[in-house]
């Protein structure tokens, strides 16, 4: 079954949506680098997004996260138009976008990154509380709650980059390669928590190139190849299928 | 003795003025990465609002307590205005752009102002005539603060004038203000975020766009304030003293390490004793050259400036 060029494998359970994307398309300059993508994310739902370098991935999630603004499609946010919105204007709306390069403010402490993750939240007691439940999730970053941020290792960075996009108590967490230059244990530990906070009723639009971590992970797929979705389906149908494990698994 | 006593007073008096001027290069420094060299120049309106308000006033009410708020409300509110003016228009549109751009826009604006203040253009509404524009002659700038001496030691051997005292005080004032505006509130969180990422800064909800022109109007308002003090001293306006002022508050800033809060205030203060040193020892010619020599010396030993630390730069 194909819908437009895009080979669409299996039945998709059928889910409230929260994250609707139609058409969407990015350009630098003269460069397009998405030429209309249609994807969702249904509430509850983890969703990957999967494909090679220069795909699209990072520019799809900075154009629903409202970083870049889109030359063309539609954005729907819980049933509401948020196309072009900017970021500071997303975040109250439940939306969370952990960045490519983890993006931690390396020049303040631990627990001053986690409470900018709650910058527009004014109840403080909750927002303690919501930084030791992460400090809970990742005790690492706990002993190093008062150190600054540039002294954290790789893997410390990325659990900090999630608990501050956590902070915003979102519906909707957008992560960018949390497996990135990790060692295998570090992402075992991530992904274990993502799980976790999925479990919580976050839903979760996951772009990587570890397509076998992020795959397994995820209740829905999205395949990316220059700037167009070429397959979509279930995360275990799209590991199961052929192409996949030839272009992705190294099969 | 008494002489190298004096000169450190008057060193720091002259310094603190400098301090003021810098911190508001160093804040918009830290959180745009752009050296506004229209800072001095927008000291420079600010001095003129503030002739403005007293000449409005008249001899008898401008130099009352309330007459002194007043004009330098009017003074640091006006240059606020003026800052967020630029910011929106002028550096706004090229954030995005490669840094040169808009320090090359800074130096326009710059020039803009110091120079379109040298224009004569008095608005002749019925019978009240209005200057717009002040012209390129020097003006005298009122006695708002009525110069005493306020300690006097031995026989004349060390004098502290009243303004001297007051400016340290606002000077010191403001610089602590500034550092706990800094680092313990949240607007303080949002500036330090915005200055090491913007566009990350804005994924955590952060309205980054009214946090830089929040921190552009301050810097100017300091900026309006120094330069009152700076001609109250002087006793004299122009509008190319806006560059001159500008440009020795830039080496401290500088010498302090650009974008740290106590090193502007510092360097200030070191630029201040230097160039007091030098004029009281040898002679007022050498003023300048010790300044920038100064500048030279600590770029050459310390290039990120006295507090500031070393950052590699990404490729």
């Amino acid at each position: 079954m194909t819908e437009g060029a895009t080979q669409v494998l299996g039945e998709r359970r059928p889910r409230e949506p929260l994250l609707e994307v139609k058409e969407l398309r990015v350009s630098y300059g003269a460069i397009k680098a998405l030429h209309g993508i249609t994807l969702s994310v249904g509430k509850g739902e983890v969703v990957a997004l999967i494909g090679s370098n220069g795909a699209g991935k990072t520019s799809t999630l900075r154009a629903v996260s409202g970083m870049v603004k889109p030359a063309g499609g539609r954005i729907t946010l819980a049933g509401a138009d948020v196309t072009g919105l900017k970021p500071n204007l997303l975040v109250p709306r439940g939306m969370a976008h952990a960045p490519e390069g983890r993006g931690i403010f390396l020049n303040l402490s631990v627990l001053e990154n986690l409470e900018l993750g709650a910058y527009l939240r004014r109840d403080r007691a909750e927002v303690t509380k919501d930084a030791e439940y992460c400090f809970s999730l990742f005790p690492v970053l706990a002993e190093r709650r008062k150190q600054q941020a540039a002294t954290l290792s790789g893997g410390e960075q990325q659990m900090l980059a999630i608990s501050r996009a956590l902070m915003s108590r979102p519906t909707l967490l957008l992560l960018d390669e949390p497996s990135l230059g990790l060692a295998p244990q570090v992402v075992q530990t991530i992904f274990r928590i993502l799980r976790e906070v999925n479990g919580r009723g976050v839903s979760i639009l996951l772009v990587e190139q570890n397509a076998h971590l992020a795959l397994a992970l995820a209740d829905y797929g999205y395949v990316l190849e220059t700037g167009e979705l070429a397959m979509a389906g279930p995360g275990q149908e799209l590991l199961a299928s052929p192409e996949v494990r030839r272009a992705y698994l190294g099969e | 003795m008494s002489d190298f006593v004096q000169h450190i007073i008057n060193g720091l008096a002259s310094g603190t003025i400098y301090a003021l001027v810098a911190l508001g290069y160093t804040m918009v420094y830290g959180v745009l990465k752009l050296i506004n060299f229209a800072h001095g120049d927008v000291m420079m309106v600010g001095v003129y609002l503030g002739y403005g308000t007293a000449f409005q006033l008249g001899r008898g009410s401008q130099s009352s307590f309330l007459g002194v708020l007043l004009i330098f409300l009017v003074a640091m509110a006006g240059c606020a205005l003026l800052g967020f003016v630029i910011e929106r228009f002028a550096y706004r549109p090229l954030r995005e752009k490669p840094r040169l751009t808009a320090l090359i826009t800074a130096i326009g604006i710059s020039f803009a102002l110091s120079y379109g203040f040298q224009l004569d253009w008095v608005a002749h509404l019925g019978s009240a005539s209005v200057t717009l524009l002040p012209g390129a002659a020097p003006r005298a700038f009122p006695e708002i603060i009525k110069p005493t001496e306020w300690l006097v030691f031995g026989d004349r051997d060390v004098v502290v004038w009243n303004w001297q005292v007051i400016s340290l005080g606002i000077a010191v004032a403001l610089m602590v203000g500034l550092q706990l505006l800094v680092f313990k509130t949240r607007f303080g969180s949002a500036m330090r975020a915005v200055s090491f990422d913007h566009r990350t800064a804005a994924l955590m909800g952060i309205p980054t766009d009214r946090v830089i022109a929040t921190t552009f109007m301050l810097g100017s308002a300091l900026a309006a304030g120094a330069g009152l003090l700076y001609a109250i001293k002087d006793t004299a306006v122009q509008p190319l003293m806006g560059t001159y002022v500008g440009l020795k508050a830039f080496v401290a800033a500088v010498i302090g390490g650009i974008g740290h809060v106590p090193g502007a205030v510092v360097g200030a203060l070191l630029l201040g004793l230097c160039e007091e040193f030098v004029v009281g020892y040898t002679s007022s010619s050498w003023r300048d050259a010790v300044a920038f020599g100064f500048l030279i010396a600590v770029l050459l030993v310390r290039p990120e400036g006295l507090f500031g630390r070393a950052v590699a730069e990404k490729v």
